[in-house]
C-alpha cells in the first residue's frame, strides 16, 4: 500500500530487521575500520614494493573487498578456524597476523607465513586457527566442511568459515562442499565473494541463476548481503555463525561486492566498462565505514596516520628482513614422526560479543 | 599369532587404532551399513556407531577435501576409496591441499587414504588401476604397498600413526588369497624394504602382488638362487636396501603390475643405473604391463598383466646373459 507524508504513522518506525550494528559497540564499529584501514596500507604498500620489484611473481590485492574479509572474520571466534582466500587479508589482520610478516611473506622473505615457501596471499598461519588457500578453487570449501564435521562430531561449539569467489561456483568441489555440509548440516559458513568477475569472466557467462539460490536446494538458507558494508557482513555472519553453533547447520552468505583492480598486479583490467568502476568506486568499503565512524566522534584522519606509520615501521622491518636460505629448499616435506603434534590454534577475536559474555556462555573447545 | 588373510588383517589393524585412538575415524562410500564394497570395514559400525564408520556422499574430492580439514583440527581420517581407480576423483585435494599443506604451512596432514588396487579378476579399465606412481611424482605424500597379511596389518598401523598423508595401496587380489601368521594387538612395521627370499645370483625387486608373482616364479629355476626384494614403500623408497641387494646378486629384475612407463620400477631402475652401475652383471631388466588400460576379457587381461612365467623367463634370460 502507498503511504504518503500525511498518513498517520500508527506503531514504532522501526525495520522488521534488526539494525546491523546492533551487536556493536563504538569501539567494534571503529575497529572494523581499522582493520579495513590495515588491510588497504598493506596491500597499497605491497603494490608499491611490486612496482619496484621487491615482490615476486605478481601481486593479488582486495582493493575495494575490505569489508567482505574483515567484517566476516568480526563475528568468529578465537576457537573457530578459517580458510583464506586471495581477497581476504583482513581475515589475517583481525585474527592477529603482523603487517611486518603478511609483507615479509608477499616479498618471499625469511620471515613470511611460508618462509619463501608460497607467494601472495597463499597463506595462513596456523597460529592464527587460519589455513591458507590454495589456486584451484573452491578447494577450500571442503577443507572448511571437514573442520566443521570435526567440531560436530566432538561435540563442540565451534564453526568453520571459508570464502570463494563467483569463479568457483562452477567447479564440482562447491557442489561436493555444499551437499556435504547440507547432509550434514555441518556448522560451516560459506560466503560467496561475488565480485563480478572471475578473472576476465564476468558472471553472466559463470552463473545462470545466483548460486546463493542454490542454497535452498542443498537444505540450507543462502542470503545476499551488502559486501561494501562492513557491518552488515559482521551482523549476517554473527546470525550465520550463531546458527551453527546451536546445530542449526550451514549457511551461504553472498557477499556482492567489485573487484576494483585487475586480476593480478599484471591485469589492466580493459575488460571491464569504466562506468562499473565508477559506480562501485562510490559504494567504497573504507569511506562508508569512515563517515560512520566520524558522526561518532572519532578522528578518523588520526587513525589512518596511526595505521600508515604501523605499515610503514612493518615495511622497513620486512625489508632489512633476509631472503630464505636457499640450502633449506628441500627441508620440511614431512613432519617427524617423534615431533610434536602441530594443530591449527585460537587466532584473535576482537569482537566485544566475546569478552561481554560470561565465562561460561563463551565458546571454548 | 593368528592365522588370518590380507583383508582379516587389515581390518585388524584399523580396529586396533579405533579402539586405542579416539580421534581415528573411518570415512568412504558404502563402508558403514554394507562394511564397504570388499568388507573390509565389517561389523565396525556397530562396534565404533556411525559417526566413526562415516558412510559419505560419492564424492571423493569431498572425502578427501574433507578428511584434511577434520585432521588439522585433530581427528585422524582413514578415508576408503572404494576402488584405487576412483581416486582419480580426489586427486586435486590429495595432490594440491594435502601434499603441499606441510612444506607450505607447516601444518602436518594426518590422514591415511586407503587404495583397493589391482588387476586379476576381470575388473576392466576402471576397476584394475595401480595408480601409486601418480602419488610417488607429488611430494609430500608418503606411499606404501604391503604384500603380507603380517606387513598389511603392521603398516596400516603405521599410516594412521603417521603425522603425514599417507597413500596405503592394498591389492585386491591379495585380499583373500593371501594368508598369514599375524601378531596380536598392536605393532607397527616400518617403511622399508624386506628381503622376501635370500638369494645371490639375481634378485627381482618388487612391491605389492607382485611379489607372490616372483616367489613363485622363481620358486624353483633351474637351482638358480634368486633374491625377492620387497620394497614394501614406495615412498620413501628403501635406497639403501635396493643397492645392498644389487650389490649382493649383480642381476637385476624389476617388476611392476602397473602401466610401465614412469612406473614405480623405473624410479628403482634409475637408481640402480646411478648408483649400483659398478655392481651390476647385465641389464636391469623390466617386467611390467605395457601402456594401455587394463582390458576386461580374460585372455586380454592376461596378456597385460606380468605373469609368473613371463617373470621366469625374464630371470632365465638375465641368468644366463
Amino acid at each position: 500500500m502507498a503511504t504518503s507524508s500525511t498518513d498517520v504513522q500508527i506503531g514504532p518506525n522501526t525495520p522488521a530487521r534488526e539494525h546491523p550494528a546492533a551487536h556493536l559497540t563504538t569501539d567494534d564499529r571503529v575497529g572494523l575500520l581499522r582493520a579495513m584501514l590495515f588491510m588497504r596500507a598493506i596491500e597499497e604498500r605491497a603494490m608499491n614494493l611490486y612496482r619496484q620489484g621487491k615482490v615476486p611473481g605478481s601481486f593479488y590485492d582486495g582493493f575495494g573487498q575490505e569489508a567482505v574479509s574483515v567484517g566476516a572474520t568480526w563475528a568468529m571466534a578465537a576457537a573457530d578456524r578459517l580458510c583464506v582466500l586471495h581477497r581476504d587479508l583482513g581475515a589475517h589482520v583481525v585474527r592477529g597476523v603482523q603487517p611486518a610478516a603478511i609483507l615479509s611473506q608477499y616479498m618471499g622473505r625469511e620471515a613470511g607465513i611460508t618462509s619463501g615457501r608460497d607467494g601472495n596471499v597463499h597463506f595462513g598461519d596456523h597460529r592464527t586457527g587460519c589455513v591458507g588457500m590454495v589456486s584451484m578453487l573452491p578447494d577450500m570449501m571442503l577443507v572448511a566442511a571437514g573442520m566443521a564435521m570435526a567440531f560436530k562430531l566432538r561435540g563442540e561449539q565451534r564453526c568453520a568459515l571459508t570464502w570463494f569467489g563467483d569463479g568457483s561456483t562452477s567447479r564440482g568441489d562447491f557442489h561436493e562442499a555444499m551437499n556435504w555440509a547440507g547432509v550434514q548440516q555441518l556448522p560451516v559458513i560459506f560466503i560467496l565473494e561475488n565480485n563480478q568477475f572471475a578473472y576476465s569472466t564476468p558472471i553472466k557467462q559463470q552463473f545462470a541463476v545466483n548460486p546463493v539460490e542454490r542454497a535452498a536446494a542443498y537444505g540450507f538458507p543462502g542470503v545476499s548481503v551488502d559486501g561494501n558494508d562492513v557491518e552488515a557482513m559482521f551482523e549476517a555472519t554473527r546470525v550465520a555463525r550463531e546458527r551453527a553453533i546451536c546445530g542449526g547447520g550451514p549457511t551461504l552468505i553472498e557477499a556482492a561486492t567489485m573487484r576494483m583492480h585487475g586480476h593480478g598486479a599484471h591485469d589492466d583490467m580493459k575488460y571491464v566498462p569504466k562506468a562499473l568502476v565508477e559506480e562501485w568506486r562510490e559504494k567504497d568499503p573504507v569511506d562508508r565505514q569512515s563517515a560512520r565512524v566520524k558522526e561518532l566522534g572519532v578522528d578518523v584522519d588520526a587513525l589512518r596516520k596511526e595505521v600508515r606509520a604501523a605499515v610503514d615501521a612493518a615495511a622497513k622491518k620486512a625489508l632489512a628482513g633476509p631472503m630464505p636460505d636457499p640450502a633449506t629448499a628441500t627441508d620440511r616435506l614431512f613432519h617427524p614422526r617423534d615431533a610434536e603434534e602441530i594443530l591449527l590454534q585460537d587466532g584473535t577475536a576482537p569482537w566485544s560479543g566475546f569478552s561481554l559474555m560470561r565465562p561460561a556462555d563463551r565458546p571454548s573447545r | 599369532m593368528t592365522e588370518m588373510t590380507y583383508l582379516r588383517a587389515i581390518s585388524d589393524g584399523l580396529r586396533n587404532e579405533m579402539r586405542d585412538d579416539d580421534r581415528v575415524l573411518l570415512m568412504g562410500e558404502d563402508i558403514g551399513v554394507y562394511g564397504g564394497a570388499f568388507k573390509v570395514t565389517d561389523g565396525f559400525i556397530e562396534e565404533f556407531g556411525a559417526d566413526r564408520v562415516m558412510d559419505t556422499p560419492l564424492a571423493e574430492s569431498g572425502i578427501v577435501g574433507t578428511a584434511v580439514g577434520a585432521a588439522v583440527v585433530g581427528l585422524r581420517p582413514v578415508c576408503e576409496m572404494q576402488f584405487a581407480d576412483f581416486v582419480s576423483c580426489g586427486f586435486d585435494q590429495i595432490i594440491n591441499v594435502a601434499g603441499k599443506m606441510y612444506y607450505r604451512q607447516g601444518l602436518p596432514v594426518n590422514i591415511t587414504i586407503r587404495l583397493p588396487s589391482g588387476g586379476g579378476f576381470s575388473g576392466g579399465p576402471f576397476h584394475s588401476q595401480n595408480p601409486e606412481a601418480w602419488f610417488m611424482h607429488s611430494p609430500g605424500l608418503k606411499v606404501v604397498a604391503p604384500s603380507t597379511a603380517e606387513d598389511a596389518k603392521g603398516m596400516i598401523i603405521a599410516s594412521i600413526r603417521d603425522p603425514n598423508p599417507v597413500i596405503y595401496m592394498e591389492h585386491k587380489n591379495l585380499y583373500r588369497h593371501v594368508k598369514g601368521e599375524v601378531p596380536e594387538g598392536s605393532y607397527e612395521t616400518p617403511f622399508r624394504a624386506r628381503v622376501a627370499r635370500e638369494g645371490n645370483d639375481l634378485v627381482v625387486i618388487t612391491y605389492g602382488a607382485m611379489v607372490h608373482t616372483a616367489l613363485e616364479a622363481t620358486a624353483d629355476l633351474d637351482g638358480a638362487s634368486i633374491m625377492v626384494l620387497d620394497l614394501r614403500s614406495l615412498v620413501p623408497l628403501d635406497e639403501e636396501a635396493i643397492l645392498s641387494a644389487v650389490h649382493d646378486c649383480s642381476k637385476v629384475i624389476i617388476v611392476d603390475e602397473a602401466n610401465q612407463t614412469c612406473a614405480a620400477g623405473a624410479q628403482v631402475a634409475a637408481l640402480v643405473a646411478e648408483r649400483a652401475f659398478e655392481d651390476l652383471d647385465g641389464p636391469v631388466v623390466r617386467v611390467a604391463s605395457p601402456d594401455v588400460p587394463i582390458p576386461f576379457s580374460p585372455p586380454l587381461e592376461a596378456a597385460v598383466l606380468p605373469s609368473v612365467e613371463r617373470v621366469r623367463e625374464a630371470c632365465r634370460q638375465l641368468l644366463e646373459y
